[in-house]
């Protein structure tokens, strides 16, 4: 009651001091919750961004100890991967070198024919064509990398087996080709939004100089977008270093150094998802497949570092 | 003196002649071999879904849907597979489509630049290209081994949530920034709060956009085998889960088991070719959804 007669009087106080204190009020009332949600949006983005340090934090936690029990001499200079054998093995050269070996032979593809793709798409083609073109483009990146790993088993690799006549159709060639496909899509939409960033003057002042189409496209427009072309080469290969299920499927698995591209092989990632399965949780072959994790992070972090500080060079060359 | 002149004007001539049309040709030759790659990918491209659709439409059958698999995976259907991959990417959707929009609403509307935008920008660029094993390692260390939630879907959905999470800040972002400036300047001069201003001048223009992006990464989250391989998925697992924390079967792990690991790989063939089928047709219906979004709304973008 009492409360209620304060809250009233109050009320007749203020309408009578200030017409405006009402309004004035609810928005300060406002801009107070506009703060609290500010800050709540913060916190949140925050924990967002908390992901990716969490998952360096963990992996190295888990990966850690097998530093100091095997030498790092042996983890990375011994070619000797057997991590369930009598006398364990440990050594990581082979499938860090069928990495280099896989990714090298799909950038060897991917980089000519997305960057073809790309030129043809931005410069060459009609516009209603290559907007038709490009949800075919970005389906590519759509479909499942188990997919991709299914055809490559059933088409690519026994076809490999009868044009090079091999026992064993499962090889670095064919996991190439099929990275090869599924980096291409990065690649195209990469290098065309460069191309597509590249002004129209400089194009009319070439063409204006009597220079042909080709020539305009080759020596002005690939080297003015020649940043984002090159992002584009170092995201595409950032995805062949990473992919998985596909790699696993159609490169045969086999832990040992390759000396060619028809010969089976075993990459990083195809390691960790094949063996991970059957490992104990804690042991010295579950750590060792962590460090290859970390390996992989550290790997594609070095890439992405490369990719943004060329874009960011670009930004800063552009705003002088 | 005369001739010469002549002569050597005439050879010019030809010389000129002779260089644009070498220059002709290698314009052609160039354009050919431009076209000819485009569409070498897109016979790649168009070989792969018809191959696949031939092989597979045949195992197409009401019991394909509905039934268990059956007789060491050379019989029955893909139903278990199918429900597990909608449980995982429901929960992963669930998780990662408030966090990844509230986060981009915040890194577009309200973060001032400095070092800690930097550092946010860096951390979500290095976020998308994590290879998605390395996630699947992280969910397990995390969600299956710290937190003990074992083998599950709600470690598998948090796994993939994870993994999704940067495509839709990022597309998010985008359709944001795209939303124009004096927009949001008319509502502030209105006199709203910042808010407000966001939820009914903002977000209404960018929905599009942003659930584009949403839309994609389902269909990232549904076609991702290696992030779930150690952290949701069985082999085999005969009954529908009932709870988050039971494993389930998810259909693009199964179709590596039986691609790659079943006793007798001619007679899983056809079941393989089918769940193929079936997860092409999965990105294909969700491409075809997240196109019409987005031209539905550039024509009423038009309009406007």
């Amino acid at each position: 009651m009492a409360a209620q007669f304060l809250s009233q009087l109050k009320f007749k106080f203020a309408r009578e001091s200030s017409p405006d204190v009402f309004l004035e009020s609810s928005i300060r009332g406002k801009q107070g919750w506009d703060k609290i949600w500010e800050k709540c949006l913060a916190l949140i983005s925050l924990f967002s961004v908390s992901i990716v340090f969490s998952i360096i934090l963990f992996l190295v936690i888990e990966a850690l100890p097998i530093l100091s029990k095997v030498g790092f001499k042996e983890l990375f200079f011994s070619d000797r991967w057997q991590p369930t054998s009598e006398v364990a093995g440990f050594g990581m050269l082979p499938l860090i070198l069928g990495s280099i070996w896989v990714t090298v032979g799909a950038l060897v593809l991917t980089v000519p024919l997305g960057i073809g793709c790309a030129i043809y798409l931005s410069e060459v083609a009609p516009i209603r064509m290559s907007l038709m073109l490009k949800p075919a483009i970005e389906l590519l990146s759509a479909i499942p990398s188990v997919v991709y790993g299914f055809f490559g088993l059933v088409v690519v690799v026994p076809l490999a087996e009868k044009f090079f006549h091999l026992p064993v159709g499962q090889s670095i060639m064919v996991g190439s080709f099929i990275l090869a496909i599924m980096a291409l899509p990065t690649i195209i939409s990469i290098s065309e939004d460069a191309l597509k960033s590249v002004p129209k003057s400089f194009r009319e002042a070439s063409l204006a100089l009597g220079a042909t189409r080709w020539h305009t496209i080759s020596r002005v427009v690939v080297p003015a977008a020649f940043s984002g072309i090159a992002t584009s080469v170092i995201l595409g290969m950032g995805r062949a270093v990473g992919e998985t299920m596909a790699v696993l499927m159609v490169t045969g698995n086999a832990a040992v150094i390759p000396h060619s591209f028809l010969e089976p092989v075993r990459t990083l990632t195809a390691t960790i998802a094949a063996e991970m399965g059957e490992t104990a949780q804690g042991g010295l072959h579950y750590q060792s497949l962590f460090l290859i994790g970390v390996l992989l992070l550290i790997i594609t972090m070095i890439l992405n570092g490369i990719a943004s500080f060329i874009v960011q060079r670009v930004h800063q060359k552009n705003a002088v | 003196m005369a001739l010469q002149v002549l002569l050597f004007k005439e050879f010019t001539k030809k010389m000129q002649f002779n260089f644009y049309t070498f220059k002709k040709v290698e314009e052609k030759i160039a354009l050919v071999i431009l076209s000819g790659i485009t569409f070498f990918i897109l016979f790649v491209l168009g070989a792969l879904i018809y191959f696949l659709f031939k092989n597979g439409i045949h195992v197409f059958s009401v019991e394909f849907f509905t039934q268990f698999p059956r007789a060491g995976m050379t019989e029955g259907g893909i139903f278990p597979a199918m429900v597990g991959t909608c449980y995982l990417t429901l929960g992963a959707i669930v998780v990662s489509m408030p966090l990844g929009i509230l986060t981009a609403i915040y890194l577009e509307e309200y973060a001032r630049p400095g070092w800690w935008l930097n550092l946010t920008y860096l951390a979500i660029n290095n976020l998308a290209g994590v290879p998605s094993i390395v996630f699947g390692l992280f969910g397990l260390a995390l969600f299956v081994k710290y937190f003990e939630f074992q083998t599950s879907i709600l470690s598998g959905a948090l796994t993939l949530a994870c993994l999704v999470l940067p495509i839709i800040i990022r597309a998010s972002q985008e359709a944001i920034s795209q939303v124009g400036q004096e927009l949001r300047h008319g509502a502030l001069a209105l006199g709203t709060t910042r808010w407000y201003m966001i939820r009914t001048v903002v977000l209404p223009q960018a929905w599009p956009g942003i659930l584009t992006g949403n839309i994609i990464s389902v269909g990232r989250a549904a076609g991702e085998t290696a992030a779930i391989l150690f952290t949701a998925v069985a082999y085999f697992y005969p009954k529908l889960p009932t709870s988050l924390l039971e494993p389930v079967m998810a259909l693009p792990y199964h179709l590596y088991v039986i691609a790659t690991s079943g006793l007798d790989l001619d007679k899983t063939r056809p079941l393989a070719y089918g769940t193929a089928l079936v997860l092409i047709l999965l990105v294909l219906m969700i491409n075809a959804v997240a196109t019409v979004v987005r031209a539905r709304h550039h024509l009423k973008m038009e309009k406007i």
